[in-house]
């Protein structure tokens, strides 16, 4: 049994704007030195995929960075590893390659090169699931259903407002789902949620892809799965453990929050025997704290500089906070300076913002302020 | 097939370091962790790649799992090369003799073939012990400006300590005329370093005469640098200035890490155009809990603080509990200080368990003397380790 990944980075970027205008869902910063799609990718390396593809569409300069030759991840393979697969338009078509927006369409445009996979088994993932989820596990138990494909999903209190943002899917007592509710506007309650993690047979994707060329279907949703419920057996994975779906600021916001609050949520995504998170290596020194700090509830990335006061805060890696600088209930990507007494409250600060010295901000945790990239302040 | 290389460096990291004691009992001095995360022989492989030189060949003798384990395909300091790159060269069995490594000169005469491949008009010479930053090519410049057959790094040392260093006595353009081991009335306190760099052509007639001479200790400073003065070659010292630490012994590899702390610190880590590479676990990011307070210290990945850290250097992993209290201390990776127990002024080596109200060690303002526990010891509940104990986890 041999498997391949395909991850895809950019296709929930419209829910979380603010961090997506300079880079893709899949390379936005999470848990202090995390990236978002460290979570697929480690899940797929973790179950043994040696190879991972990563369909990318556009601000994809950060992905690559990230990802580099694939190292981090032991992925920098002569056979397999990582490839990433920006847009690929023909120079002689007549336009009609457009950029895709859905992963029915970008798999679509990769057609030749699902055509020539050799791998018996499909994993196909999105970059706005925050999990560890065991990929060998799910992949034994759809080879085991004899189900055409397999969707992993999550038991989850949903109200109104985050139903909306959800595909709840409704499954028998043999887990062979009957109903896929795609973003229902009416929904409270507890449901099972689509974590976009779907296991397939390559034949069965290749088949579906050409078919989906030959009827010019846009969305696997809606054109294909709630259409041949009834004639094809899918079925559900249910993921036991933490999972947490980013489809806004205000989520991410939360989730990262989350990690402080609650250590099981934190030990169930980072603390997994054998399956741990991976990332790029950044060779940065360890952090060092002055006399007059004091950090409570928080976590912090190497290679920082604190000498203020840190509460409920994730602290990205390079981070400087000064004298007298008090940071609370904050996000701070990457290279962020806080002058000497500054103060900072619900703030999310993009890469390399640059604080004055006593200068005071403060959002709150639905509306947290957010800082664009090298913003000064 | 192999590319000419102008420099190439030989690191000599086969030494015991036995005056770290249990620090060294399965580990090779320069594997031995350093900084919160990295390692001794960090250094002057960091110190190579900066300084542009990209052939190393790293001589392993004493307990070298730990090390080649470490130094692996090279990678971490981009030493992954297909021409030139990291190498370990081990003792090995000839087919006429089989040895292990007699002494510095003689560790590199075994393996002059390396050398050789490279062709290299410069050989620099280095050893796996000391904590330091410097740019070899400004060394390799002074070298190749003197015409020299062989430039010695020095580093003033104070008059009163410079008995205990190989000493060489220069002429004012910085040749040297005399060199003295350990000398009882130094006549200058310029310190040799133990960084050399040859002439290869002159290297290599060096080693082989000193090879044949049975009476010869096979030593750098004892043999190859007092005969080549001896027969009149051109040596010349090359200063050095800034930060340089031996960490040979239980005080000083405490004080090196110290060294790290302040706002200011005496070696600093946080200087991008120059950094440390490293080899690298993936953790995640270190955590405070709601009573963790760190004071003048360094966390890096992996650690819990939810007790009380002041003026130490943690390796990743450690966790303190609630109500630990730590103060001056180098703790390695993956230590746990449960609850309640205090530790003070000690080197805590990896994998090492303090239970819960244990004492370990006694406060170094009282004139207490430094508390060492090697790896994987396990300190009982309620416990007291007194100041000044060295511990085996065999024991």
């Amino acid at each position: 049994m041999s498997a391949v990944g395909i991850i895809f980075s950019n296709i929930h970027d419209r829910n979380i704007s603010e961090l997506t205008r300079v880079r893709t869902m899949a390379s936005i910063p999470f848990a202090c030195r995390y990236r978002l799609i460290d979570f697929p990718l480690s899940n797929m390396v973790n179950s043994n995929i040696s190879t991972i593809n990563v369909i990318t569409h556009y601000n994809y300069q950060s992905l690559m960075d990230h990802i580099g030759t694939g190292k981090d991840w032991d992925m920098a393979r002569s056979s397999g590893g990582i490839k990433i697969l920006p847009p690929y338009i023909s120079a002689f078509a007549n336009n009609e390659n457009e950029l895709y927006h859905t992963r029915l369409e970008a798999l679509k445009s990769i057609n030749h090169f699902i055509a020539g996979m050799t791998e018996d088994y499909v994993v196909m993932a999105d970059c706005d699931v925050i999990c560890n989820v065991n990929l060998g596990d799910m992949i034994d138990a759809h080879i085991e259903s004899g189900a055409d494909m397999t969707f992993a999903v999550h038991k989850k209190t949903l109200t109104k407002e985050t139903a909306k943002k959800n595909t709840l899917i409704t499954a028998d007592v043999n887990g062979y789902i009957t109903d896929i509710e795609a973003k229902p506007n009416n929904f409270e309650g507890e449901a099972d949620v689509l974590l976009n993690i779907i296991v397939c047979s390559r034949r069965y994707l290749q088949q579906m892809v050409l078919d989906a060329i030959a009827h010019d279907y846009k969305s696997m949703t809606k054109d294909i799965l709630m259409k041949t419920l009834e004639r094809r057996s899918y079925k559900i994975y249910r993921h036991e453990g933490y999972a947490a779906t980013i489809s806004s600021m205000e989520e991410y916001f939360a989730h990262n929050m989350e990690l402080i609050t609650d250590p099981d949520k934190y030990d169930s995504v980072f603390n997994v025997e054998e399956r741990p998170i991976l990332t790029k290596v950044r060779n940065s020194p360890p952090t060092y704290y002055g006399e007059e700090s004091d950090v409570k509830n928080s976590l912090v990335a190497d290679g920082c500089v604190i000498e203020g006061t840190v509460e409920n805060c994730i602290i990205f890696r390079g981070v400087r906070v000064g004298k007298g600088a008090v940071v609370k209930n904050s996000i701070l990507f990457q290279d962020t300076i806080v002058s000497d007494n500054a103060s900072l409250n619900c703030v999310v600060a993009d890469k390399n913002v640059f604080i004055h010295e006593g200068v005071t901000l403060s959002g709150a945790p639905s509306i947290p302020f957010y800082l664009d990239k090298r913003r000064m302040v | 097939m192999y590319r000419k290389k102008e420099c190439i460096a030989m690191l000599l990291a086969g030494g015991q370091g036995s005056r770290l004691y249990v620090l060294t009992e399965k580990t090779a001095k320069p594997a031995v962790p350093f900084g919160g995360k990295y390692r001794i022989i960090d250094f002057p492989m960091s110190n190579c790649v900066n300084s542009g030189i990209d052939t190393v060949g790293v001589l392993t003798q004493y307990q070298p799992l730990a090390l080649n384990e470490y130094i692996g395909n090279g990678e971490p300091w981009d030493l992954d090369r297909t021409n030139g790159g990291v190498r370990v060269l081990p003792p090995y069995q000839a087919k006429s003799s089989s040895e292990w490594y007699r002494g510095t000169a003689n560790a590199i005469y075994q393996n002059i073939n390396f050398i050789e491949r490279y062709s290299p008009e410069y050989t620099l010479i280095l050893s796996g012990d000391h904590i330091y930053k410097m740019d070899y090519s400004r060394m390799l410049r002074e070298h190749k400006k003197n015409g020299a057959d062989c430039t010695i790094a020095v580093l003033k040392v104070p008059m009163e300590e410079a008995s205990r260093f190989g000493i060489l006595n220069t002429n004012p353009d910085g040749s040297i005329y005399e060199f003295e081991e350990k000398p009882k009335n130094p006549k200058s306190n310029n310190a040799s370093m133990g960084i050399y760099i040859f002439n290869t052509k002159t290297l290599i007639e060096y080693l082989k005469a000193d090879e044949a001479d049975e009476n010869s200790d096979n030593d750098f400073g004892k043999n190859i640098i007092p005969n080549m003065l001896g027969d009149g070659k051109k040596l010349y010292s090359y200063l050095f200035e800034g930060y340089w630490k031996d960490v040979g012994t239980i005080e000083s590899l405490w004080e090196a890490n110290m060294d790290l702390l302040g706002k200011n610190p005496e070696f600093n880590l946080y200087d991008k155009r120059w950094r440390i590479f490293y080899r690298h676990n993936a953790e995640p990011p270190h955590k405070f809990g709601a009573n963790g307070k760190a004071y003048n210290t360094m966390l890096t990945e992996g650690c819990v603080v939810d007790g009380e850290v002041r003026n130490s250097v943690l390796s990743n992993g450690v966790c303190v509990e609630e109500g630990a209290y730590v103060n001056d201390c180098v703790i390695m990776a993956n230590v746990t200080i449960k609850k309640g127990a205090k530790v003070e002024y000690a080197i805590i080596d990896y994998d090492t368990v303090i239970g819960e109200k244990a004492t370990v060690g006694g406060n170094r303002a009282d004139g207490n003397k430094i508390t060492v526990l090697g790896a994987g010891c396990k300190v009982a509940d309620g416990d007291v380790v007194p100041a000044g104990e060295m511990l085996d986890a065999q024991i």
